[in-house]
């Protein structure tokens, strides 16, 4: 059974048609990227995914459940976490307690007033692994917004991850980073996603690391699916080349 | 960030000089009740801050929970049963009772909407008290009744007579206020409130349901102005309709304002502020509250996070 099911999704804004039927499927374990020029639609394709907005028509089955028209806290409880473009996180708060609050929430503990020391001790051991993971150990104890651009993704990507995600989906993870961030960034996704057998859908405009990370892509223009495939097909692809890469490259 | 130590140090810093006061006041030029007076509306504003500074929520319309511990306390102990803890219960729990509805009607509501609808449904209260002459004394405020003594069978707490015993007898409540909501703050749903304040996006998708916070930290917060209200009520002898209005409610969020809502103790140190200046200005002129106005806007401009953010930027570099 596959993943995530997206079916013939429509969203319009006004006389706007953002996303135009438009079908994707995501099989367990897989890297799907999903690319186009700008206005796209890409925004609104992940949105609709994750809840922010829903559908005027289509559907949405992840793990074999409909959740076209859940709300996003929900789609979350069944394993779907997402990050966003500008980076979303706790910026006044140190890099454990950000991943901290995520582990209690993840563990159900969000309306506890007191825990046992059990509990205490499996947030802090989970915290701890997730600081690990992220590379941010060094930093544990610093506020989040004094961070660069990229450790603040980082701490916000393993924030997500705290919900322990069977898909994780990543909005321009490495927009508005320079070279080492970019580098760092997906060499994290990339871990993330063989290490810990996650299935991720990001969303990108750096073709370098698209095609570094990426099982499958999908071109979005103008709202439509321009093309599907493997890294491979899509770099020989002339349509793309034609509508997209072309320019990017060029 | 402040070390644990430094913080423990601050609280018994505090917690001596509050249990402290009544020893002191007289030598200083001040007096007991000013002091009690001073608990109460920090009591308050702590309790406003719970909701403005550890959850992100900006209510302009606390005065209105306030005033019905006021007006409950009062009107049980006028009307009904001559016992102060009756009165207090009723005051509490009227507060309690009219934030969890008011609460389910407004906690999807954001930034300067929630702040308006709280003002608005704060008027409601103020009017009723306001207009409703027969029973709440309308314009005149009600009078013609007071605190009791009160009687465990072993001993008699004679909090009517003696400030210092009523000083005391606040400070415990205070003490209880306080305590509870430091400790929601250290668990894990306090932490879930500091993350809405930081980020509520982020929070919700972290699956948490926002507004079921929120409306928490709301009843939670209104409680505790209602127990305020209510010892306000003890302290007076009296209800005032000005306790409800709105620009009460201004005054909660002045002085959490100033003494800096982003630590604990701040709305204590910004009541102190409030209350001392204000006893002190309003003999020498009618116009005190603009004295009070100027001195807030320059601790704006120059303090940003409050009197008491100055001194934690300082220990920390």
């Amino acid at each position: 059974m596959s993943l995530l099911e997206v079916g013939n999704v429509t969203k319009r804004f006004g006389s706007l048609v953002a996303v135009d039927d438009v079908s994707m499927t995501v099989e367990p374990g897989e890297l799907r990227a999903v690319i186009g020029p700008n206005g796209a639609g890409k925004t609104t394709f992940f949105n609709l995914i994750s809840g922010f907005t829903t559908p005027d028509s289509g559907s949405i089955v992840f793990g074999g459940e409909d959740i076209t028209r859940l709300l996003p806290a929900r789609r979350v409880w069944r394993g779907m976490v997402r990050t966003f473009q500008i980076t979303e996180v706790f910026p006044e708060l140190t890099v454990y307690e950000n991943l901290q609050i995520s582990v209690e929430i993840a563990s159900g503990f969000g309306l506890r007033i007191r825990l046992k020391a059990g509990d205490v001790a499996k947030v802090r051991a989970r915290t701890a692994e997730l600081l690990d993971m992220g590379g941010l150990g060094p930093k544990a104890h610093r506020l989040v917004g004094e961070l660069s651009h990229g450790d603040q993704r980082a701490t916000e990507i393993m924030m997500a991850l705290a919900m322990r995600p069977r898909l994780l989906l990543l909005d321009e993870p490495t927009a508005g980073m320079g070279e080492q961030e970019t580098y760092d960034t997906t060499l994290l996704i990339r871990k993330l996603h063989r290490d810990q057998k996650l299935s991720i859908v990001l969303i990108e405009h750096d073709m370098r690391v698209v095609f570094h990370l990426a099982d499958r892509i999908m071109v979005l223009a103008e709202g439509k699916t321009l093309a599907e495939g493997t890294p491979k097909e899509i770099a020989a692809d002339e349509t793309v080349q034609a509508a997209y890469l072309g320019k990017a490259l060029a | 960030m402040r070390t644990r130590s430094q913080k423990i140090v601050a609280a018994v810093l505090i917690w001596c000089v509050l249990l402290s006061m009544p020893l002191w006041i007289n030598q200083v030029g001040g007096y007991t009740q000013l002091g009690t007076r001073v608990l109460v509306m920090a009591l308050a504003a702590m309790a406003l801050n719970f909701l403005l500074g550890f959850t992100g929520v900006l209510s302009f319309g606390h005065a209105a929970y306030f005033g019905l511990g006021v007006y409950g306390t009062g009107l049980i102990i006028k009307y009904v049963v001559s016992s102060t803890f009756a009165g207090m219960a009723v005051g509490v729990l009227t507060a309690v009772v009219a934030a969890a509805m008011i609460g389910y009607l407004i906690v999807h509501l954001r930034g300067i909407y929630f702040a308006m609808v709280t003002i608005a449904f704060g008027q409601v209260f103020y009017f009723i008290a306001y207009r409703w002459n027969g029973v709440t004394g309308g314009d005149d405020g009600l009078s013609g009744w007071n605190r009791l003594p009160i009687d465990f069978g072993v001993g008699r707490l004679d909090i009517l007579h003696s400030p210092v015993t009523f000083y005391y007898f606040v400070l415990f409540f205070f003490a209880v206020g306080v305590g509870l909501m430091a400790m929601l703050l250290r668990s894990p749903f306090g932490r879930t409130l500091l993350a809405i304040r930081e980020n509520e996006r982020r929070t919700r998708f972290l699956g948490v349901v926002v507004e079921r916070h929120i409306w928490l930290s709301w009843v939670i917060s209104c409680t505790f102005v209602g127990l305020a209200g209510a010892l306000y009520a003890l302290l007076n002898n009296f209800a005032d309709p000005h306790d409800l209005r709105w620009d009460q409610s201004g005054e909660f969020v002045i002085m959490a304002v100033l003494g800096g809502m982003r630590s604990f103790w701040g709305p204590l140190v910004g009541a102190a502020i409030f209350v001392v200046l204000q006893d002190y200005v309003s003999t020498m002129t009618e116009n005190w509250m603009s004295f009070i106005g100027m001195f807030f806007v320059l601790v704006v401009l120059f303090f940003p996070r409050g009197v008491l953010g100055v001194f934690r930027r300082r220990i920390a570099t």
